[in-house]
């Protein structure tokens, strides 16, 4: 395997919510990837410097196709460019795919639990829209932990009635006024229901800032799951 | 003009010296791994060397303590891009572990808490290159860092640096641990920006 840099065009953007953006590609003689995996983005400046990040892809493989999920980080040398300056039908380098641990495979029918923590949801969206068009009878269970109803990424997928995607949001700072629960990190109770739908191989993969990871990886390991089978991804 | 990226400046060029290709320095310590973080009361930590004929070495805790200590300030490359400049660790030299071994390996295969494997020449963890490090910045090492002890090998890509390091087996033959078996480099040098397979 030897992995090289492709020009990828930008083809769509997308607002998700006020600071991330969907960025659509065009990349010819992408490899395709599997749900989960992400890839290197390099920018190169009029002098030469290049700066290189790593972004979550946020659908499955479909031809030179590669959707993106990029949060604007305030300050960050290339969140920013990308979610607001790229323009529309401008290149960067794109290299990948990357990453074969926290990846859904798809070949199984057990029930799978999603965990996500803000733009966490990026590689987890990946794996619900992968389960949707190949028709795998896996149950998906997302827990999707946000701040704040304005920040909920990909509501057409994740709210789109599905009798085998089961979502839960958790809201941290701003409920809506519909919510069955106040604002407030995730707690134990908010994983028992998820968690007693899963088979003992279920995998579970949670995605998100590091104290979001580490907290619900611990909370999992306390309800009961095998560490083996508890899948992490973190970024901040 | 390049090709690529219209209008992108990035930021004060960094210390070329110090960067390898290809990172950006960062004042955090992120995280990075692959699942839940084990938790290893140090009464329960022991770090067993094993050869290639089955001789085994143990310490415990207090063991590895009572040898001799190093402080240490490194860079830390991490394979996602990051490097962290001047980073403090107390340990112990890994040559301490493995003075006078009989043995005729060349590789080591780290095991640690939780499954994670990773694998090195034999001579990448000699010559004070390397440490089982159990404080950072003046501090107990923190579980999600790799506490209570990790290899630190910080002039390789720091998932060699194996968190909640348990075992160190010496091998005839190279065995890929867990990333270098899907998809990282057996290496993974940052100077040569040895990445993933075919780097």
């Amino acid at each position: 395997m030897r992995t090289v840099w492709r020009t990828a065009r930008l083809a769509e953007r997308h607002a998700q919510t006020r600071s991330g953006r969907s960025l659509v590609f065009t990349v010819p003689g992408w490899p395709g990837h599997l749900p989960g995996q992400h890839l290197d983005v390099r920018l190169t400046a009029d002098d030469g410097y290049q700066a290189v990040r790593s972004y979550s892809l946020a659908a499955p493989a479909d031809g030179d196709r590669v959707e993106l999920g990029v949060q604007a980080v305030p300050g960050g040398e290339v969140s920013p460019y990308l979610a607001d300056e790229l323009p529309v039908g401008a290149a960067v380098e794109m290299r990948g795919p990357l990453g074969n641990w926290f990846v859904w495979s798809g070949a199984g029918d057990e029930p799978v639990l999603l965990v996500a923590g803000g733009s966490g949801v990026v590689p987890l969206a990946s794996m619900v829209r992968a389960r949707r068009a190949t028709g795998s009878p896996s149950a998906f269970h997302l827990l999707y932990s946000v701040r704040g109803p304005d920040e909920l990424w990909y509501r057409e997928d994740l709210l789109h009635e599905d009798p085998l995607l089961d979502v839960r949001i958790v809201y941290t700072r701003r409920s809506p006024q519909e919510a069955d629960r106040e604002p407030g990190r995730v707690l134990p109770a908010d994983l028992r229901a998820p968690t007693a739908r899963l088979e003992p191989a279920s995998p579970a993969y949670v995605c998100g800032p590091t104290g979001f990871v580490e907290s619900v990886a611990d909370l999992l390991v306390g309800l009961g799951r095998d560490p083996a089978t508890v899948r992490t991804e973190r970024f901040g | 003009m390049t090709s690529f990226s219209p209008g992108f400046r990035g930021r004060a060029r960094p210390l070329a010296d110090r960067l390898p290709p290809g990172q950006y320095p960062t004042e955090a310590f992120p995280v990075l791994s692959t699942g839940p973080t084990p938790h290893v009361p140090t009464a329960a930590w022991d770090l067993t060397v094993t050869t290639e004929h089955g001789e085994t070495r143990r310490w415990t805790w207090d063991g590895m303590m009572e040898l001799p200590q190093q402080d240490t300030v490194q860079d830390l490359h991490c394979v996602t891009r990051w490097s962290r400049f001047d980073t403090r660790w107390r340990g112990v030299p890994l040559d301490v572990f493995l003075e006078d071994l009989e043995t005729a390996a060349e590789h080591v295969v780290v095991e640690s808490h939780g499954g994670y494997t990773t694998n090195l020449p034999l001579a990448d963890l000699l010559g004070g290159r390397a440490w089982i490090a159990h404080t950072y910045d003046g501090h107990p090492l923190a579980p999600e860092h790799g506490g209570p002890a990790r290899l630190l090998v910080p002039h390789l890509y720091l998932w060699k640096s194996a968190k909640w390091v348990r075992a160190l087996r010496l091998t005839t033959t190279n065995e890929p641990g867990f990333w270098e078996s899907v998809g990282y480099h057996d290496y993974g040098d940052p100077w040569r920006e040895q990445r993933t397979w075919g780097d």
